[in-house]
């Protein structure tokens, strides 16, 4: 047993530090955040020079082939930086979706240019009434001759204003809610008939509404097995939510921190907030939710990579159930301990707030979490 | 013990509805159910009619144009407001300072002051914290020299909510430095035009422009501007806070809210089914509805106190804990409710005049913001924390 980093785990946390530390302080990230795309595409060339694209993928196209694990570094990053680029929606889902349902094909098409940054992929996945329940797909793909015709409404698909390609799960055979029938398709952004709205989000990233009219795609468009892909979607639902745990891990890091700072700082009394035992206890409850989490995600990440189903959906479940948690022990906390201050846009304390607060509804909830690792 | 309304009181409550009923703005319901921001003018529209009804100021005594409720009834009126989703009154004039002129003030004050907030044509703000004043709000550094019949006021303060309507502030000023920081502090009325006063948007986590923070460089006050007597602003701005907590409560607006959030879960579906009938989402809303039970009765015995000719005290403090506990309790399962829903942040939609489609369910763009909005609850008023500073002294002598 080891459950240090490697060395080219290290290696990437120290580029990436660095570059956080030059390139992506609050008030840039603020702007970025507010304008255009949302993001910087600079920033984006920037991560695919160091590496950061390729991380989970195999060597033989073009990635570090590190895995799951290797992700912690990265995602942990992201959380204390708040980074705003497209690396969940494009990499980690976009992007196992390709690695694990993708024919030799579709592989060797889109993973070299995912890996080089020139290519970006989104996944609408999301149904209004579906809520965290996978396989509530409505969107439906009916087979012709040429090919799938698709239409419905995708909810909430992160960074689809700037993808190359959109990944839809779309119902080819079967009841809505049943797990059986569910199929994934890789439709060019340009295919006439998709439309969309985009919008930010309360935590300051991309999303959009996606609508599919009559989009008509090629046979070559499926993405994996036909009527098969329950399995694919949970399985890398299941890796982005390791990864979104280690980001949140570096979320509550940033809040303890800043918290411990405010309460070594801030003087009421005449004396520094930070010697009423009552709020220490606050943060060394922040500080332990955020040890535990650790290794939630650690241990969410190594079951990812071993690849046992059980032990996968179990862990993964725990490490979002903890994160869930973290939402009144350290977000709520951390707006409290810093009063009026921190429930202001203008201190970076309230967006680390709103991040992990979404942490906790993106890919279901703890309630959602904690019904799935009680049936496992 | 009986719960039951007498049958004067059940008059009264049927009176009150239908008042509501016939009188309250559509467009200010629809505004406040949908959570949309509130402009001044929907505030004084809403007073004044309420004020041309008599019952614009049910805390004021009968002499001075209060309606000569008893504590029942001002309950009940309350309880219709919230009901029947009706906007709340501007504390600062009305429920704020206006039983502080009535206490503490001059006949001059009381006549220059009170036709004028009864009828929402004076606006006022609160000044009281400061950048370094907050939980210690008596460690205050605002100062106030006299100089022959002015005082010269320097200083800042802040979370001023609705300080860029206001025509005036009531504000706590240093005017001597004593060694116990209490008994330097004076309560004083500043005009919001007058030289020297500056008004800086705050925006919050929301986005939203609601409180301010305030400089005072070398404003030139009155001396009849002074509340009390010099050094007197301590005990006024310990008054005026008990009536600020119990107004915190919100009683009848978590019930209502409540009401919203199953009504959202019965729209809202999950694993093909309601998602009000998910026992997990089910579950977290009894705990809220327990709470608030228990809420409202705390309330109703502190009432019947009340009734009785007793004074409230320190059950303000509790009552301001376990209400802003709930209200915030009501909008984590609002923001829960809408799942996905909760992401998508549009700021017009909390505004008047949007029509555009919503994504997802209606109003579901709001929760999220109203969550982190509501932050706040658990800091202003006085912190929780300084409550349960406040009920371990006062309550169980530690």
């Amino acid at each position: 047993m080891n459950l240090e980093f490697t060395e080219e785990m290290t290696m990437l946390q120290d580029g990436l530090n660095k570059f956080l530390q030059h390139e992506y302080d609050f008030e840039s990230r603020q702007k970025l955040s507010r304008q255009g795309i949302g993001y910087s595409e600079e920033h984006w060339q920037s991560f695919a020079e160091m590496g950061l694209l390729g991380v989970a993928f195999d060597e033989q196209y073009g990635g570090f082939g590190l895995g799951q694990t290797g992700l912690i570094v990265v995602m942990e990053a992201i959380g204390k930086g708040l980074v705003l680029e497209p690396y969940l929606a494009s990499i980690i889902l976009g992007g196992q979706l390709v690695q694990q349902a993708g024919n030799e094909q579709q592989k060797e098409h889109i993973l070299p240019a995912l890996i080089s940054g020139e290519l970006k992929l989104a996944f609408a996945y999301v149904e209004r009434q579906g809520r965290y329940n996978l396989a509530d797909i409505a969107c439906k793909a009916e087979k012709q001759s040429a090919g799938y015709l698709i239409t419905g409404q995708k909810s909430v698909a992160f960074n689809a204003e700037t993808a190359d390609h959109i990944i839809v799960s779309a119902r080819t055979s079967g009841d809505t809610i049943s797990k059986d029938g569910i199929s994934l398709f890789l439709i060019n952004k340009s295919t006439k008939g998709l439309s969309f709205r985009h919008y930010e989000t309360v935590d300051g990233l991309r999303a959009s509404e996606v609508s599919l009219n009559d989009v008509m795609v090629d046979s070559s468009a499926l993405l994996g097995e036909l009527d098969n892909a329950y399995v694919t979607i949970e399985s890398v639902l299941d890796s982005a939510a390791a990864a979104i745990c280690a980001e949140g891990v570096g979320v509550v890091g940033q809040l303890r921190e800043k918290t411990v700072e405010y309460l070594k700082t801030r003087k009421q009394f005449n004396q520094v907030i930070g010697h009423f035992q009552v709020l220490q206890h606050r943060v060394v409850d922040m500080f332990m939710a955020e040890e535990q989490m650790r290794s939630l995600a650690y241990l969410a990440a190594i079951r990812v990579d071993e690849g046992q189903f059980d032990a996968r959906t179990k862990s993964v479940s725990a490490a979002k159930i903890y994160m869930g948690d973290a939402r009144s022990i350290v977000a709520e906390q951390a707006a409290q301990l810093h009063g009026g201050i921190g429930v202001t846009d203008e201190l970076d304390v309230a967006h680390y707030v709103k991040r992990l607060t979404m942490l906790n509804t993106l890919f279901g909830d703890r309630d959602y979490h904690l019904q799935r690792f009680s049936k496992v | 013990m009986d719960l039951k309304y007498t049958e004067q009181e059940q008059v009264f409550q049927q009176e009150v509805r239908e008042f509501l009923h016939a009188n309250y703005p559509v467009d200010i319901q629809q505004k406040v159910a949908k959570g949309i921001a509130l402009k001044k003018s929907d505030y004084v529209r809403w007073q004044k009619i309420l004020a041309d009804k008599g019952w614009v100021a049910p805390g004021w005594p009968k002499e001075f144009g209060g309606p000569g409720w008893t504590p029942v009834e001002k309950y009940i009126f309350e309880e219709e407001c919230g009901a029947a989703n009706c906007l709340r009154t501007v504390a600062f004039g009305l429920v704020m300072l206006a039983p502080v002129l009535i206490q503490f003030g001059t006949d001059e004050q009381r006549k220059k002051y009170l036709g004028d907030i009864y009828n929402s044509d004076l606006w006022w703000c609160q000044g009281y914290s400061e950048p370094n004043a907050g939980s210690d709000l008596a460690s205050l550094q605002t100062k106030a020299v006299k100089e022959g019949d002015h005082y010269i006021v320097n200083g800042s303060k802040t979370w001023t909510t609705h300080g860029h309507y206001a025509d005036m502030m009531f504000t706590l000023v240093r005017t001597s430095q004593e060694d116990k920081k209490q008994k330097g502090i004076s309560f004083l009325l500043i005009d919001m035009k007058a030289a020297g006063v500056t008004v800086d948007p705050i925006i919050t986590v929301d986005g939203m422009h609601v409180v301010n923070q305030i400089f005072l460089e070398d404003v030139k006050v009155p001396v009849e501007n002074l509340v009390g007597i010099e050094g007197d602003g301590w005990t006024i701005a310990k008054y005026l806070l008990q009536h600020e907590r119990t107004y915190i409560a919100q009683v009848p607006r978590s019930k209502k809210q409540i009401a919203r959030l199953k009504k959202l879960a019965q729209q809202e579906m999950y694993n093909g089914k309601p998602l009000i009938e998910d026992s997990q989402f089910s579950a977290k809303i009894a705990q809220v509805e327990v709470e608030l039970m228990a809420l409202e009765m705390t309330n109703l015995r502190v009432l019947s106190k009340l009734s009785a000719g007793d004074s409230p005290g320190v059950e303000s403090s509790l009552l301001k804990i376990k209400g802003t506990e709930v209200q915030q309790a009501i909008t984590a399962l609002l923001m829960e409710a809408v799942g996905y829903f909760g992401f998508p942040y549009i700021k017009e939609t909390m505004l008047e005049g949007w029509q555009d489609e919503p994504i997802g369910p209606e109003e579901a763009s709001v929760l999220a913001p109203h969550y982190f909005d509501w932050r706040k609850s658990s800091i202003y008023g006085g912190s929780n924390e300084i409550q349960k500073n406040i009920m371990a002294k006062a309550v169980l002598g530690l």
